[in-house]
C-alpha cells in the first residue's frame, strides 16, 4: 500500500484499537447510553444515572464473555 | 489588597481541583505504560495549551467546554473500560501477590524505540482539558475582578504545586503491583470519563463535583464485586480431587 493509504489505515486501526480495543459491544454500549442520556435529558428526565449503570452492567457482560472465550 | 488575596485564594484552589484531576492521569498513566510518552504527552499537552491561551486570550471564556468535555470523557470513558475490565480478569486470575511485572500477560511498560502513543494521546488529553479548565477558571475569575494577572499566579500555581507532588508520589504509584495498577488507572479514567461525559451533555450532577468520589466508591465496589466473582467462576471451573 502507498504511503499516504497506509498511514490513514494505520492511524485508523490504532485509532480503533485505543477506543473500541477488544469488545467493540462496550463502546457501542457507551455510544447509545450517551445518545439515551441526551434524549432523557432533552425531555426533562433525569439522566445522569444511565451510564454508570450501562458501565457496571457491561464490564459484567463483557467480563462473562471473555471468561466464556478463555475456556 | 483583601480582593486580591481573595482572587489568588479562590483560583488557586479551583485550579488546584483541576490539576489533581490533571495530575492523576498523568500519573497513572506514567507508572503503568512509561513515563517517556507520557511525560512527552503532558508536554505537548502544555505546549498546546500554551499557544490557544496566547491566541486566544480573554476570549477564552466564550470556547464551548461542553462538546469538548463530551468528546474527551467518552474517549476516556471507553478507553478506562477497556483497562477496568483487564484489570479485574488480571487481579482476579492471579491476585496481588507475585505480578511485579515477570508476568507475560500482565499490560507490558512501553519498551519499544519509537513513542507509546496510548500513553502519549491518554497524558495529552488529560492535560489539555483540564488545563483547559483552569485558563476558564483563570481568565473567568481574573477578568471578573480585574485581577488577571493574580489570577494567573494562583492557576499557574496550583499546577506546579499539585504537579510536584505527583512527582514526589510518582516513585511510591511505580510500587504498585502492575495489574493492580492498571485496575486503578482503569477505574479513575471511567469516573472521570464519566463524569466529564454527563456533563458535556449539559447535564447536572447531583451534587456537582461531589459527584466524582462517590462515582469512584460505585466503581470501586463494582471491581471487588466482579473479581469476587471471577474467582468464584475460575474456582468452580477446577476439576474435583
Amino acid at each position: 500500500m502507498p504511503p499516504p493509504f497506509s498511514w490513514i489505515v494505520a492511524v485508523a486501526k490504532f485509532l480503533y484499537d485505543f477506543i473500541v480495543g477488544d469488545d467493540w459491544t462496550v463502546a457501542a454500549a457507551v455510544g447509545i447510553g450517551l445518545i439515551l442520556s441526551a434524549i432523557l435529558n432533552a425531555n426533562h428526565i433525569v439522566a445522569w444515572w444511565l451510564i454508570p449503570v450501562i458501565v457496571v452492567g457491561m464490564l459484567g457482560v463483557s467480563l462473562r464473555r471473555a471468561s466464556r472465550r478463555s475456556r | 489588597m483583601t480582593g486580591l488575596w481573595a482572587v489568588l485564594i479562590t483560583t488557586f484552589l479551583a485550579s488546584a481541583v483541576e490539576a489533581i484531576e490533571m495530575v492523576t492521569i498523568v500519573v497513572g498513566v506514567g507508572a503503568t505504560r512509561g513515563w517517556r510518552s507520557t511525560l512527552i504527552g503532558a508536554a505537548s499537552g502544555f505546549g498546546v495549551l500554551a499557544v490557544v491561551v496566547v491566541v486566544l486570550g480573554a476570549a477564552l471564556s466564550r470556547v464551548p467546554i461542553g462538546p469538548l468535555r463530551l468528546i474527551v470523557g467518552a474517549l476516556l470513558l471507553t478507553f478506562g473500560l477497556q483497562w477496568f475490565r483487564k484489570g479485574i480478569m488480571r487481579v482476579a486470575a492471579r491476585g496481588l501477590a507475585g505480578i511485579g511485572g515477570q508476568d507475560p500477560h500482565e499490560a507490558a511498560e512501553w519498551t519499544g524505540p519509537g513513542m507509546d502513543w496510548t500513553a502519549w494521546f491518554l497524558a495529552f488529553k488529560g492535560v489539555v482539558l483540564e488545563g483547559l479548565e483552569v485558563a476558564f477558571i483563570v481568565v473567568t475569575f481574573g477578568a471578573g475582578a480585574n485581577q488577571l494577572g493574580v489570577a494567573v499566579i494562583g492557576g499557574v500555581g496550583a499546577i506546579i504545586v499539585v504537579g510536584g507532588i505527583g512527582l514526589a508520589l510518582h516513585q511510591t504509584v511505580r510500587r504498585i503491583p502492575r495489574s493492580l495498577l492498571q485496575l486503578i488507572v482503569g477505574i479513575l479514567l471511567s469516573t472521570f470519563g464519566t463524569f466529564w461525559a454527563i456533563e458535556g451533555l449539559g447535564i447536572d450532577w447531583p451534587g456537582g463535583d461531589a459527584a466524582i468520589p462517590l462515582l469512584l466508591v460505585l466503581y470501586v465496589a463494582t471491581a471487588l464485586t466482579y473479581i469476587a466473582l471471577e474467582r468464584n467462576r475460575a474456582l468452580g471451573l477446577r476439576p474435583a480431587a
